[in-house]
């Protein structure tokens, strides 16, 4: 009989990911916050300057503005996109070729690159190229979304929700092949209604992978940089800019060294928030199961 | 180590940081603890505890920088309660 052998070798195995971490996250994060009670002008020039960064960041209304936005277009996008991928989930034929067919076809905006999903929405959305410009000037629409805020708002939030629907879409596709069919021919022989098997037996078989696709989806879309910064570069004037584009602005455009990294302190403790809350809420429904 | 434009607050803060992750690490091992439910409304390991409080301190530093003129270590003291009374009974 093998005997189970308890020791904390293990964490010899875990050494090299903490290497690669402190090198990555740890050190970087560390030296962001010494920049941020500093006022730096080259390596050798700085002066402490205690927490005037953090009040000024704190007190900054464009950051205020940022904030609201990133807020605004987290929520819209979550409300539009988890609805719609459970749709598209549902539709999904289950066997067959069509099943293969219908997993590429979804899956194909996840394979592409952020900064050619905003090109190519640059195009589409023209009205002298592009489909979708042309087409909303063919029925009469005054869109440019390169003058016009709300234009541009409808264009960064289509080109999310083409972009992202399809994660939700294919997580709740194997959340829904996971139930087992038992579930469905006890459905059947209560003659339960459409909508009664949906409510009863599929959402809540979905929570999990729904709370999980929209942690991702938040997060991701809290941190989106590329894809409004090709399509409209955060305008027109700063009506899409969203917070990590402030921060690139102040960090890389204005060369505010200390700003921008109490602003990245700020956003990386609302960013560490929302991840433990998200957090707790999947581990405490996990356990109440 | 220049590179990484070090101060002695900053300094003081890290190695605060590193000795309660080591302390709590030692704690741990000497006495494994059990999760339990306090005044938060969510059964709670040490562990978790200790992240609530960190997390939260930062924010009361940040409310306190913000919102008053105030001196921070008064802010620091205020946490300093936070903390006890959120590891005793929370």
């Amino acid at each position: 009989m093998q005997t189970k052998v308890e020791n904390n070798k293990a964490w010899f195995l875990v050494m090299p990911v903490f290497l690669i971490v402190a090198f990555s996250a740890i050190i970087p994060l560390m030296t962001v916050v010494n920049y941020s009670v500093q006022d730096i002008f080259d390596p050798y020039t700085r002066y402490f300057v205690g927490t005037e960064w953090f009040k000024q960041v704190m007190l900054d209304s464009r950051l205020h503005e940022a904030l609201l936005r990133q807020f605004i277009y987290s929520f819209t996008i979550l409300a539009i996109e988890v609805p719609l991928g459970i749709c598209v989930a549902l539709m999904m034929p289950t066997k067959g070729r069509g099943a293969s067919v219908a997993l590429i076809l979804v899956a194909i905006p996840l394979l592409i690159p952020w900064n050619v999903v905003g090109t190519i929405w640059q195009i589409f959305g023209r009205a002298d190229i592009g489909l979708f410009g042309a087409f909303m000037s063919y029925i009469g629409v005054d869109y440019n979304y390169a003058s016009n805020p709300a234009d541009a708002w409808l264009t960064v939030v289509l080109m999310d929700v083409w972009h992202w629907t399809p994660l939700i879409a294919l997580l709740c596709y194997s959340g829904l092949r996971a139930i087992p069919e038992v579930y469905y021919q006890a459905a059947r022989i209560d003659q339960a209604s459409r909508w009664a098997v949906f409510r009863h037996i599929q959402l809540p078989k979905l929570a999990n992978v729904l709370v999980i696709g929209m942690l991702l989806r938040f997060m991701d879309s809290f941190m989106i940089y590329t894809e409004p910064f090709v399509l409209t570069g955060g305008g027109p004037g700063s009506s899409t800019t969203f917070l990590s584009q402030s921060l690139v602005q102040q960090a890389i455009g204005q060369f505010d060294l200390g700003p921008a990294a109490a602003f990245s302190l700020v956003y990386f403790l609302i960013i560490l928030l929302v991840c433990w809350v998200f957090y707790t809420t999947i581990m405490n429904m996990q356990k109440d199961k | 180590m220049a590179w990484m434009s070090w101060t002695l607050p900053t300094a003081l803060f890290f190695i605060g940081i590193a000795v309660i992750l080591v302390g709590m690490t030692t704690w741990q091992i000497v006495s494994p603890c059990v999760e339990r439910r306090g005044f938060l409304p969510l059964a709670t390991t040490r562990g978790d505890r200790l992240f609530i409080g960190l997390l939260s301190s930062a924010f009361i530093h940040l409310g306190f920088v913000a919102f008053t003129d105030a001196n921070i270590a008064m802010a620091t003291v205020l946490c300093a309660i936070w903390m006890i009374i959120l590891m005793r009974w929370g």
